[in-house]
């Protein structure tokens, strides 16, 4: 009879779904709680910047799309936390550790949105390096985790093309939109390529996961094709991506790219972006002032059935 | 204090017709809670026409130990499937 750990792997191997219920290496569920709830996360703190421009979008339309898209977000990370739930950690557990600060989420989202342009700017780049991040997640081992992604990608490609279209519209308009419109490019542009994670030989666990198909292609590989995609989409906008090294290479047929500034990338995940502070005290007071309604909730619902039960 | 709202389950039919398919989990007070929430979040776009919530504690599953015992015996009983019969071609409409 071969070992527990043979027959995962061997499932593993042969693509057959790890279940919640199966027998799987300690490890593998310690991975898949930390990038999944970091996942949750990025799904929660990711509505903030957003939200921030609701109140303040150009046109109804505009206004019913970003409530919709950000009430995506918000059904996201509910799909990613009840997919880790199922690993043994419980929702508050997963709670308690983003608001102490222990659990990471996407440093993306702690760069404040200056401008309209800057919606659509985290549309095109941030959902578009999240897709290109989600999509072979969609294959990953963990069951829960690959369902929560699949329907997770029906939904991001809307989220894309409306952020392409509002950069789109302004590219084609005044002097001054066309500024903006570059300019929110400029700021979201190298924090986008960083969203993928260091570089592959920064990152220790990526073999791990790679075996594991946790992971499906490993950092450096999804940014390059999330560059390739990109320097050629800019050019339907007519603007420039802010890289003076970003040049067509032949004899790779990718993309050549320059240095990635990888202290800023640390000192952001660190704590010290520009919006850190703001983002977790504006999710602790959502949280603390919800605490009544819960409360209340509960009350009602036990004085229900506690009737029911006497009726009986 | 902690207060958790239970774990309901959601199933959802996606048409007239169709049987209610497992769509996720969520967590809420009570039944009205679990089923208006579970329309918020999973038929935001047309997924479904109609609802079920289950608590999630309510749910007994067969252990994945014993897959195999439970589900290996039907391999041998090919008997079972229409390929099994060998009928002559000119017989039509079978
Ligand atoms: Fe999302
Ligand atoms: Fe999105």
């Amino acid at each position: 009879m071969p070992s527990e750990e043979v027959i995962f792997q061997d499932k593993v191997d042969r693509e057959i779904r790890i279940e919640p219920k199966d027998w799987m290496p300690a490890d593998y569920r310690k991975t898949l709680i930390r990038q999944i709830s970091q996942h949750a996360h990025s799904e929660i703190v990711g509505m903030l910047p957003e939200g921030h421009w609701i109140t303040r979008a150009p046109t109804l339309k505009r206004k019913a799309t970003l409530i919709a898209k950000v009430q995506d977000e918000a059904g996201h990370g509910l799909y990613l936390y009840a997919a880790a739930e199922t690993l043994g950690i419980t929702r508050d557990e997963m709670v308690d550790q983003l608001h102490a600060g222990k659990a990471k989420y996407s440093s993306i989202f702690n760069y404040p949105t200056l401008t309209w342009a800057d919606i659509g700017a985290i549309g095109w780049l941030v959902d578009g390096a999240a897709i290109m991040n989600q999509v072979p997640l969609t294959r990953t081992s963990y069951g829960p985790y690959a369902r929560a992604m699949v329907r997770i990608c029906k939904e991001e490609s809307f989220h894309q093309r409306q952020g392409f279209e509002i950069l789109l519209v302004l590219s084609r308009g005044s002097k001054e939109q066309k500024a903006m419109c570059q300019d929110a490019i400029n700021r979201w542009w190298w924090p986008s390529v960083m969203m993928f994670g260091p570089n592959d030989e920064s990152s220790p666990h990526t073999a791990q996961s790679m075996k594991w198909k946790v992971k499906r292609f490993t950092n450096d590989e999804l940014r390059q094709r999330f560059i390739d995609i990109c320097a050629d989409q800019v050019k339907v906008l007519g603007m420039q991506l802010p890289d003076p090294d970003l040049k067509w290479n032949e004899e790779t047929q990718h993309y050549d790219f320059g240095p990635i500034n990888w202290e800023e990338f640390w000192q952001v995940v660190n704590g010290n972006g520009p919006c850190n502070k703001e983002r977790m005290t504006a999710r602790i007071k959502a949280h603390e002032e919800g605490q009544w309604v819960r409360e209340a909730a509960l009350a009602f619902a036990g004085k229900m059935s506690s009737r029911a039960g006497v009726r009986g | 204090m902690k207060n958790t709202f239970p774990l309901w389950e959601v199933f959802i039919r996606s048409k007239q017709g169709l049987d209610h398919k497992h769509a996720g989990s969520l967590h809420a007070a009570d039944a009205k809670m679990a089923i208006e929430n579970a329309r918020d979040v999973y038929t935001r776009r047309q997924e479904g026409v109609s609802i079920w919530v289950v608590e999630s504690k309510h749910i007994h599953a067969s252990n994945p130990d014993e897959a195999g015992s439970l589900y290996e015996p039907a391999n041998d009983k090919v008997y079972r499937h229409p390929t099994f019969y060998d009928l002559p071609d000119e017989l039509k409409h079978m």
